[in-house]
Formats: C-alpha cells, structure tokens, sequence
C-alpha cells in the first residue's frame, strides 16, 4: 500500500482550497444587504425574494430549460447512434472521417463553432427562406449538434466495455438485429444515455459563446442573460442566481455520483457473488 | 468474464443468407436497417451541422467585406476570391499580438495546471475506496457548475474592494519598496487574471485524464525502485512520471486547446488592450461586422491548432475512450 505523503495532501488541500474558495465567497455575498456586492452589510434574503419576482430571469430561465431538454434528447438519440456505429460498426465507408467528425466538436474552440453555426444559418435563411429568423431553433440545433458528441463518446466507451456475447447469444437464438437492439443492448447501455443525456443537459444549460452567436431577437438564455449582466459588474442578484443554480447541480452530481457508487458497490459484489459461485 | 475481447465482427453484420430470404423492404429492415440508419442519420447530421457551417467559414474567410446586408460579396470575376484578410492578417499587427497573447497565456496557463493539477490526480490516485470518489467528485462537480458563473466569481474576488484583494494586498506589498506600495492590487482586466481564471476553469481537464492514466499504474513497480534503494523523488522521476505520459500529453492538450480560443474569460477579466484571439474574432464579427475578417482569422486559428488536435484525435482513437 503507498504511504499517506504529507505533500500530496498538501496539495489536495490548497487545490481544493482554489477550486471552493471562489465559489463559497460567492454564496456568502449573496446574502449580503448591502447593494455593493463584495463588501458586507449584514444577512438578507431580499435578492433572492427579488429574483423570484423578476420576469425577466424567470423567462429567461424557462427558455433555457426547454431548449436543454429538447437539445438533450435530440443529442441522445443521435448521439447514441453515433456511439455504435463507433463502435460496433468498424468496416463502412468513411468511418475514419467519420470518428473524426464525432471527436472534432469537442476539442473546436467555441468561437469558431459559433461563427460557422451563424453562418450556415445566415445562408440557409438567405437560399432557402428557412430558418427565417435566429432564436429558439437554431440555438437548439447548434447545442444539440455539439453536446452529441460527449454523449457518442460515452455510448463508445460503454459499448467497448460491454461483453459483446450477449449480443451474439440474442442472434443465435433468432432475434433479428432490431430485436436485439431494443431487448439486449439498449437495456444494457441505458445508464450511460442517462449520464450522456445529463451531460448534455448541463452543457447546453450552461453554453454562452456558441448561444450568443445562434440566438435572435428575443430569445435570451439564462446564460446571456448573466453574461450580459455581468459585464456590468459584480451585483447581488447575480450572486443569488448563482447560488441557486450552483446548489441545483450539487445535488443533482452529489444524488448521481452516489447513485452510481452505490450501483457499482453491488455491481462489484455481483461478480464476486458468480465468481465465488462458480468455484 | 468481463475479459474485452477485440471484436471485428459486430454481430448485425453477420452476412448469412437464409434460405428463402426474404427481399426488399422487409429484408432490408430485418437485416441491415439498424445500421444503416444509425450509421447515416448522425453522418448526415455533422455533415449538415458541423462540415457545411466550416465550408462556409472557409468559403467566407475568401470574400470581401462590404456594407450592405449581409455585409460581404463574393469575388465577381476569376478567380472569384479575394486574398486581401489573408494580408492583412500579417500587415496589421492586432492580428499577430492576439495570437501571440493566446498562445503565450495558455502555453502558461497549461503549464500552471499540469504542476497544480499532477500532484493532486496523484494523490486522488493514492487515496482508497470511499475517500477516492469523494474526491474525484469535489473535482468533477466545479466542472458540472456553470463557466459562466465559475468567471463571475472570481471577478468577484479580483475586485479592489474584495476581502481576497485586501487580504493579498500587504502580502504583495512586503516585496515592493515603499514607492510602489499598492492601495489595492490591479489584478482586473490584465493578463494575470486571464491566466488565473483560465488555470481555475481547466484545471479539472487536467486532473481527470492524468487521474485515469495514474490508476492503473502499478505500484508494486515503485515498492520494487524502493526496496532497490530508490528515494522517493527518484522512485517519481524514473518511474511514476515517465509512464503518465500519455495522461500529461491528453491533460495538457485538453487544456491547451481550449484555452488558445477562450472568449468568456478575456472578454471579461481580460485587458482590452491586449486581447486573446477570440475575443478578436468576436469583435470583428459582432462589432466591426467584418465577417470575411472574422473567417479569416478563425481559420488561421484553427492552422495553428491543427498539429495539438491531430495528436489529441489520434491518442483519443488509439485509447478508444473519453475522460468523461
């Protein structure tokens, strides 16, 4: 067993230390009095009594939402399709341009998937007549295009991982190929599209850059609607916002990461169970 | 059990024909269907999403911007394309400064994160059962919470009238003469705040492929280096850090990339003066609505980042699987 090193738990304590800080000085000053955002002026709750009353944020907020659930979805369908041809599918035409292209919008620096997005929807609206004009589509479609990447990788990896005789067990028996798909396999990588569905969500709840270069008129997100505040400076409300979005996705990762703890705890016993079974 | 074997042989590809197999439509869906449609539709989707939008950009970065709408035309006769963005990318120095700026702040920011980050995925690595998904998560949940938000609270700190400035400021202090002595540190709108926030919002893509790549070393090789009278540091050099390699190059290129065509950050904590290249792109498109500029120089953007991404794409595809 390695030794406990003092300098690695040094680190680990000032990394962290790095990581919390800022976002735990941000939660206090929520719950500042004072109008100026960083110096304290005693407790209150009166940014958040007034962010519930703010139409803006709460449209901006439900715009948001329903463009991260359909993107999401979307992303997890053709995510998921991408993720086995990936990986069960090695002998068609064009695969390798084809893994590049799944890989290629996660490592893109968002600017220039932003900039490109806009443009093809400038040429579709000038060429076809469609989209007419930018907002709640195009940002669904540019967010669903980028985010079926991550859920494709996951698919992958978890399709790589998974004991392919299953599959095969299934076609000796006689189940056609789309029988297996939906008795055998898709049963079988379920957790990974909910954690790909998950991830998609986040990222499009969260995306600013690629939303400010494919959204219109009147459709503004919650994060262009922070990015355009924040601009502005440092302001309690904001710190409000912030802490309840922050405290949402803590308990959302925290529920998850223990439930897939817990899942791979029995996982694990299982196995040890059929081992031990099999002696 | 649970042994991945290496298959070719996806079992819907199976080429058995019955005997009086049944043709066309039905044939086709009881045999070849699945594949085909989940080959095609995500094809047809990044072709018409990701491959059609970068033609543009190209096909743009060669027009010439004018003012009408949409603000650019197109070359009228042979050999239809203007070259004048690609000169001006090297005549007019703006383009240059932003790309040096970009490429020196993350060269810097990578390094930062790959000494803050390696000594952390080592002791993640280190740590047993319980302890080591505790925290795995403490550093996957700031990579969860928003960008956006994670930018904002360190201009929240950064501020002159912080408690985090006032506590830094008679620390920098004790190492300056008296005559430039600070009231407050300047840390806002610079360089150093870009590069403090770039390494605050990576970090995490760093620790988390070095962490996978320290896990599966094995330990008994530096028990071995220490009985064979290795010192610690040495049992490190010679043996831990020469296999985490592959997991430094992922990590730092994860980084590295990204951050070379960072907008959020410089347009918010950066110097105006000095910008990053993306907010360099950014102005141009939304400011200056030079859209044939904007093309040119995300195009030269992406020249430059071609080498770090075909090295990553290539350790991705050889590893076969995501950090995620």
């Amino acid at each position: 067993m390695p030794k406990r090193s003092t300098f690695l738990i040094t680190c680990l304590a000032f990394g962290f230390a790095f990581f919390y800080i800022p976002i735990l000085s941000m939660i206090f000053f929520s719950f500042n009095k004072s109008r100026l955002a960083t110096v304290w002026g005693g407790f209150s709750v009166e940014w958040y009594y007034k962010l519930f009353k703010n139409a803006q944020v709460l449209n901006a907020a439900t715009l948001s939402l329903e463009i991260a659930v359909l993107s999401a979805t979307l992303a997890t369908i053709l995510g998921t399709m991408a993720g086995m041809a990936l990986a069960r599918f090695t002998t068609f035409r064009g695969r390798t341009f084809f893994a590049g292209l799944v890989s290629a919008p996660l490592i893109m620096p968002e600017v220039i998937t932003g900039v490109s997005m806009l443009l093809l929807f400038v040429f579709l609206g000038r060429y076809i007549g469609w989209p007419s004009e930018r907002g709640f589509t195009t940002i669904t479609l540019a967010h669903t295009t980028f985010s079926l990447s991550y859920v494709a990788i996951i698919i992958q990896s978890r399709l790589q991982s998974m004991d392919v005789s299953l599959e095969e067990a299934a076609m000796d028996l006689g189940s056609k190929p789309w029988q297996v798909l939906f008795d055998v396999t898709l049963p079988i990588i379920a957790p990974a599209m909910v954690s790909g569905w998950l991830l998609a969500f986040t990222i499009s709840l969260d995306d600013v850059v690629i939303t400010n270069f494919t959204t219109g008129p009147g459709a503004t997100t919650l994060p262009i609607l922070i990015w355009g505040k924040v601009k502005m400076g440092v302001t309690p409300d904001i710190n409000a916002l912030a802490t309840i979005i922050i405290s949402v996705v803590s308990v959302g990762v925290g529920l998850a990461g223990y439930l897939m703890y817990q899942g791979e705890k029995r996982r694990e016993r299982d196995v040890q169970m059929a081992l031990a079974a099999n002696k | 059990m649970a042994g991945a074997l290496p298959t070719n042989t996806g079992p819907v590809t199976t080429e058995l024909e019955l005997p009086g197999a049944k043709k066309g439509f039905r044939n086709w869906l009881d045999r070849d269907a699945w594949r085909d449609i989940s080959i095609f539709t995500p094809y047809f989707w990044l072709i018409l999403f990701f491959v059609c939008p970068f033609i543009i950009v190209i096909a743009m970065s060669f027009a010439r911007s004018i003012i009408a709408q949409p603000p650019f035309e197109f070359g009228k006769d042979w050999p239809y394309v203007f070259s004048d963005n690609y000169a001006r990318l090297f005549s007019d120095s703006v383009y240059l400064r932003g790309y040096l700026t970009s490429l020196y702040n993350a060269l810097i920011a990578t390094g930062l994160c790959l000494v803050l980050g390696y000594p952390m995925a080592l002791g993640i690595a280190r740590a047993r059962g319980a302890m080591r998904s505790i925290l795995l998560l403490l550093v996957i949940l700031p990579f969860w919470t928003s960008f956006l938000l994670r930018v904002y609270a360190w201009i929240g700190l950064m501020g002159s009238n912080s408690w985090f400035n006032k506590l830094l400021t008679p620390v920098v202090n004790l190492f300056l003469p008296e005559s430039m002595e600070f009231s407050s540190i300047p840390m806002m709108n610079s360089n150093f705040a870009v590069i403090l926030v770039v390494v605050y919002s990576y970090l995490p893509f760093m620790i988390l492929p070095l962490f996978a790549n320290l896990e599966k070393l094995d330990f008994t090789l530096n028990e071995a280096a220490m009985d064979l009278g290795s010192k610690p540091f040495q049992v490190f050099r010679d043996i831990t850090l020469p296999l985490s390699m592959p997991g430094i190059i992922a990590g730092a290129l994860l980084v590295f990339i990204p951050a070379t065509g960072e907008l959020v950050i410089p347009s918010l904590v950066g110097n105006s003066a000095d910008p990053m290249i993306g907010r360099v792109i950014n102005d141009e498109f939304s400011l200056n609505r030079d859209w044939p500029m904007a093309s040119t120089i995300a195009v030269a953007l992406l020249l430059l980042l071609v080498v770090p991404i075909m090295i990553y794409n290539r350790m991705q595809s050889k590893s076969g699987e995501g950090v995620t």
